[in-house]
């Protein structure tokens, strides 16, 4: 994801001149083409996020879009105040963009993950916050979400990602894509979890129930048109996300359902628990241990469909 | 055209306003407040290349009050210098008003970024100072923070980066009043030598009288001078400035002026 990022911001300066990208000390030779073109646009602001997430808003005060960009704790929750008093508050168009995003960085230890920064950013008046499923969708959210008039937040996995899409979609800001059909149950997939739900899909067609994939792209503003006719068209609506089961966007279709309830399906919200994963491993070792892998997900939609029957 | 003692005359009636604003509205900060004003006058009638009737001019220079704790001293200055009626300051955070207790975002012309969480001006500032960089204007910047406020580890991450881009167009004038909240900002934590720091990240530091009107305006003007450094004006000043009770007393960082106490203030400004 973060090479489609490097080729579409490099597309975008091309189009339009207002763009800036600062970068906090990280994509070592991923932007040399875009600096190459866009050299006086282009500002490596080193490891100093209070800095560049500061001056972002100062540079969209001024007219121009700049993107921020860094490993995800890094230009989240680093500068969670920053984020909310001079990009939210001032409302200003900045793209905060995090690389590496929940478990990506598993190796590395908690320090590198980021199993929170929806649960907090999305509480933000202004922002809009976008978990693009694969690299194919990471221009096309790109382009949406320059053409807002306010700040939005880009939440990238790192590189090698399935792709679901064959070309890039089309992204509509809070309209779900539905990935594939089906009438038993309805999961809906944050950002790269996407991917892993179209496998469990797959899966629960092996044991003959059939699902319905959506790729929520945008957690804020919700897709509530869809949430409405999933809870009454499905028994079962599943959230799948690298994100924490606190705040991310289980518990945000779970405000929707409270506020909106009841009705004929129930949630079935699946994420990461509320601990640091400390040990070492990988982030495929590290999923299974969540129960976030296909088969995991798969077997959780079963029991819970057996036990609404 | 400006002389410094008919700047001296504004300051003076700008203190009063503000002494004034402090009591009817009971809000705090007024030794904060006091001890810029002269620094606000110098910027807003000797430095900024700004238009009134303009506000919004893309060219225009910026300044930030980063310490927007003193947002009745701002408020006070940009009336008197023309950017909105002044009768406005009569509804300063009253329930629903334009003008909340610190600067609010574009609450009046002039007023170019909402602060009042400190450490956040300087970054701000940085970012419309590479916007002009890159628009090609000639836009300055200007940054008015407190001394307490360079305690932020994000005053230091801006401090690092503007050197590094030679960014000479930008300029902090420091509120050096020796107070903070609640204590002298010298011994809560190892502020000073303050200038030397500033010099030491790569700054054209210099040290001024914060009260002296030409002082100050000799500090600003050669701004930009080709050095490639930003400037750093360390500005010494008294907190409470020109209000006899209230100099250098860390009390009037909280406290609010009675109708009496008003009063004594502002024959003491009209004599001075």
């Amino acid at each position: 994801m973060r090479n489609a990022f490097a080729a579409a911001i490099t597309a975008l300066a091309a189009q339009d001149d207002r763009i800036v990208l600062l970068s906090g000390d990280i994509g070592n030779r991923l932007f040399d083409t875009y600096r190459a073109r866009f050299p006086s646009r282009f500002y490596n602001c080193g490891v100093a996020e209070q800095n560049m997430t500061g001056m972002a808003a100062g540079l969209a005060l001024s007219g121009l879009r700049p993107f921020t960009y860094t490993i995800t704790p890094f230009a989240t929750t680093r500068v969670i105040e920053q984020i909310r008093v001079d990009i939210c508050y001032h409302n200003v168009p900045v793209v905060i963009v995090g690389t590496g995003s929940g478990l990506s960085y598993a190796s590395l230890g908690p320090t590198h993950h980021s199993c929170e920064d929806v649960g907090i950013l999305r509480t933000f008046p202004n922002l809009t916050v976008l978990c693009p499923a694969d690299a194919m969708e990471v221009g096309p959210t790109m382009e949406a979400a320059v053409a807002l008039p306010g700040p939005a937040y880009i939440r990238l996995g790192k590189k090698g990602e399935p792709t679901i899409h064959e070309t890039p979609p089309t992204i509509e800001i809070g309209r779900g894509i539905v990935m594939r059909d089906g009438t038993d149950v309805c999961l809906l997939g944050m950002g790269t979890m996407t991917a892993t739900a179209l496998e469990a899909a797959k899966r629960l067609m092996a044991h003959g129930l059939s699902a319905r994939v959506v790729s929520m792209h945008t957690v804020k503003p919700l897709d509530t048109d869809l949430l409405r006719k999933s809870f009454e068209q499905f028994r079962l609506v599943a959230v799948v996300e690298e994100h924490s089961v606190i705040g991310g966007l289980g518990s945000a279709v779970a405000e929707w359902l409270a506020a909106h309830g009841p009705r004929r399906g129930v949630l079935e919200a699946i994420g990461t628990p509320d601990i640091f994963l400390s040990a070492a491993g990988s982030q495929q070792w590290m999923r299974e241990q969540c129960g976030l892998t296909p088969q995991a997900i798969a077997e959780r939609i079963t029991r819970r469909l057996k036990a609404l029957r | 055209m400006t002389s410094t003692p008919h700047l001296a005359a504004i300051s003076r009636r700008i203190r009063a306003r503000v002494v004034e604003m402090s009591h009817v509205a009971e809000t705090p900060h007024l030794g904060s407040s006091l001890s810029c004003v002269d620094m606000l006058v110098a910027a807003y009638w000797g430095y900024l290349r700004i238009d009134p009737t303009q506000p919004l001019a893309p060219d225009r220079d910026r300044f930030i009050l980063s310490k927007g704790h003193a947002a009745t001293a701002l408020y006070a200055v940009l009336a008197e210098r023309g950017f909105f009626d002044p009768t406005l300051l009569d509804t300063y955070n009253e329930d629903g008003a334009l003008l909340p207790e610190h600067p609010g975002l574009q609450c009046v012309p002039g007023v170019e970024a909402a602060t009042g969480s400190l450490g956040h001006g300087l970054p701000l500032g940085l970012g419309m100072a590479l916007a002009a960089r890159i628009q090609q204007r000639p836009t300055r910047c200007l940054v008015l923070m407190s001394d307490g406020e360079c305690e932020e580890g994000s005053v230091w991450e801006a401090a690092m980066f503007a050197p590094a881009q030679k960014l000479d167009t930008v300029t902090v004038m420091i509120d050096y009043n020796k107070w903070q909240a609640t204590g002298r900002s010298d011994e809560i934590m190892a502020l000073a030598p303050l200038a030397d720091k500033w010099r030491a990240f790569g700054w054209d530091a210099c040290e001024v009288d914060g009260h002296d009107l030409d002082a100050l305006l000799a500090a600003l003007r050669p701004v930009p001078d080709g050095t490639g450094r930003p400037r750093a004006v360390i500005c010494h000043t008294v907190k409470g400035k020109g209000v006899s009770f209230m100099e250098d007393d860390n009390n009037w960082h909280y406290r609010i002026p009675t109708a009496e106490e008003v009063e004594k203030a502002r024959v003491e400004l009209w004599q001075a």
